[in-house]
């Protein structure tokens, strides 16, 4: 399916989308608090069918947070690239480790590193960071460390 | 194996597995919940490689950076550091040398075929046996001796950079490609023969460790692992990267979803490996092997994303440019990461003793995936 149709089709869903030009993907821009209603039906509408999700991640925009999730449909071969922001105090955002199992890894690596809360996650808790790790998370840009880190 | 015993109420015992244990190969550290021998609960805990190489990047120039990834997967070395040269080159627009393209789908190969060597002498050495160690070293020794030769290292090799391959190939390389590849079709037959064929690998192999399609998929699981399980999701075939669409190979699908499946998967891939480097090998074009850039690499503000198929599956190299000398943000999806995370799910309801089997046709790196 083409961008286009894709795009046509999602905003069927959801009216309100906003849509990214420019990218490599389709990319849409989503609130956080609509996101995991329209997650579970990009997963389940049979048209679309985004059953792989082949990155989950955070970037630290300074001002606030945005998470981004790749997806991919092993049907039909099409990616989108979905976007939500979130604040920096208190970052939280529902789980979609319900609807992607590989979601629950990599929500718990996002969690660590960059402090975001995923809500109703089942088992949210450090993954590559030693046990009490306490302090800044370490992906966030003003994170210093001044024994371990290098700068050049 | 047994570290450290506690009971629980339940009557489960949680026993330890590494982080120091010869079948994790690496430094991962198993939690293992078990009724009887039956296992419970699987759950890795991580970290103990982890040298934050997103966050490392995020201080280097777009051609330093590369020369990181090398120690990710550190068997498919080559292939990370193709990943992270095709997604700064797709920032910058550049059009690589037919020459280089030929020469870094040959380097991707043959590290593959490194690669499954050595896990293949390592998984018949988890169950016992130890003699397929040094017939697959014998081969793999072969490769590292003409990577040495071009490359100039025989593991992290820091071959490609952007616009192209670091040097050209060595007077010797298709010479010695040839060799390796007789030396390979000469050899071959031993591994089923003493493996493959084995009526007491198979019986630890078959049946054990079962993943299904739609499970695969939804763990996130790419090569092999997901091959295993008859989900097509070879990059090389369904988003081809440099000349991949032109070549001659076969995707291996196997549908039994066991780790013999898997097995079977990586073992036949070999073969296909050497069939892509026979296309190329009498065929790598004249002209330059780098493309001219600038000596300082600056990408545009925007995002790049780049998928290519490691020996291990799906390495996605994500960047994020503010316009800058250095990457703003950067993700590397691991496929060891996601294949890893479906291991309490194969593993729920086997026996302890299976662990092994379903761990190694896991092909994990840890390196690769705590990054």
């Amino acid at each position: 399916m083409t961008n286009e149709i894709v795009q046509q089709k999602i905003t069927e869903l959801s009216p309100t989308i906003a849509f990214e030009e420019g990218s490599q993907w389709l990319t849409l821009q989503v609130e956080s608090a609509n996101w995991h209603m329209l997650a579970t039906q990009l997963r389940q509408q049979e048209d679309l069918c985004f059953d792989y999700l082949f990155c989950l991640t955070c970037i630290d925009w300074k001002s606030h947070l945005t998470m981004v999730y790749h997806l991919d449909s092993t049907n039909y071969r099409h990616n989108i690239v979905v976007k939500v922001k979130l604040d920096k105090t208190n970052p939280a955002i529902e789980t979609v480790s319900d609807i992607w199992k590989t979601a629950n890894f990599h929500e718990r690596e996002v969690y660590e590193m960059f402090g975001v809360n995923f809500l109703h996650h089942p088992d949210l808790r450090l993954l590559i960071l030693p046990d009490g790790w306490e302090g800044k998370k370490p992906m966030l840009k003003d994170f210093e460390d001044p024994i371990n880190m290098i700068k050049l | 194996m047994v570290e450290e015993i506690s009971s629980t109420p339940a009557g489960d015992i949680i026993i330890n597995v590494g982080p120091q244990h010869p079948a994790t190969h690496g430094v991962l550290h198993l939690v293992i919940t078990i009724n009887g021998e039956t296992i419970q609960k699987v759950e890795p805990h991580l970290g103990f490689i982890h040298r934050s190489i997103e966050k490392m990047c995020e201080s280097l120039s777009y051609r330093q950076f590369i020369y990181v990834t090398s120690r990710m997967d550190y068997l498919s070395s080559h292939i990370n550091n193709h990943a992270c040269a095709l997604c700064v080159e797709k920032g910058m627009q550049v059009e690589i040398p037919s020459r280089a393209q030929v020469i870094r789908i040959l380097m991707d190969e043959l590290t593959r075929i490194a690669s499954h060597e050595l896990w293949w002498g390592a998984m018949a050495m988890d169950l016992g046996a130890f003699t397929p160690f040094f017939h697959a070293f014998r081969e793999r020794e072969a490769i590292n001796d003409i990577m040495e030769e071009t490359c100039g290292a025989r593991l992290t090799m820091n071959y490609m950079v952007p616009g192209g391959v670091m040097q050209d190939i060595h007077p010797n390389f298709q010479r010695r490609v040839k060799d390796f590849i007789a030396l390979y079709k000469s050899k071959i037959n031993e591994y089923s023969e003493m493996v493959t064929g084995n009526i007491i690998f198979q019986n630890r192999m078959k049946g054990v460790g079962f993943l299904s399609a739609a499970d695969a998929i939804s763990f996130g699981c790419t090569g092999p692992t997901a091959r295993g399980s008859g989900v097509s999701c070879d990059i090389r075939k369904l988003y081809p990267y440099e000349i991949y669409e032109q070549l001659e190979f076969d995707e291996i699908l196997e549908t039994g979803g066991d780790s013999f499946s898997r097995y079977m998967v990586r073992v036949r891939e070999m073969n296909q490996s050497v069939r892509i480097i026979e296309q190329l090998i009498d065929n790598i074009p004249e002209g330059d092997f780098q493309a001219k850039t600038k000596a300082v690499l600056k990408l545009p503000k925007g995002e790049f994303y780049q998928r290519v198929e490691t020996a291990r599956g799906e390495l996605g190299v994500y960047i994020v440019s503010e316009g800058g000398a250095t990457p703003y943000r950067i993700k590397f999806r691991s496929p060891g990461f996601s294949n890893l995370s479906a291991l309490d799910h194969m593993a729920r309801g086997s026996k302890l003793g299976d662990l092994v089997a379903m761990m190694g046709t896991l092909d994990l790196v840890i390196p690769d995936i705590d990054r």
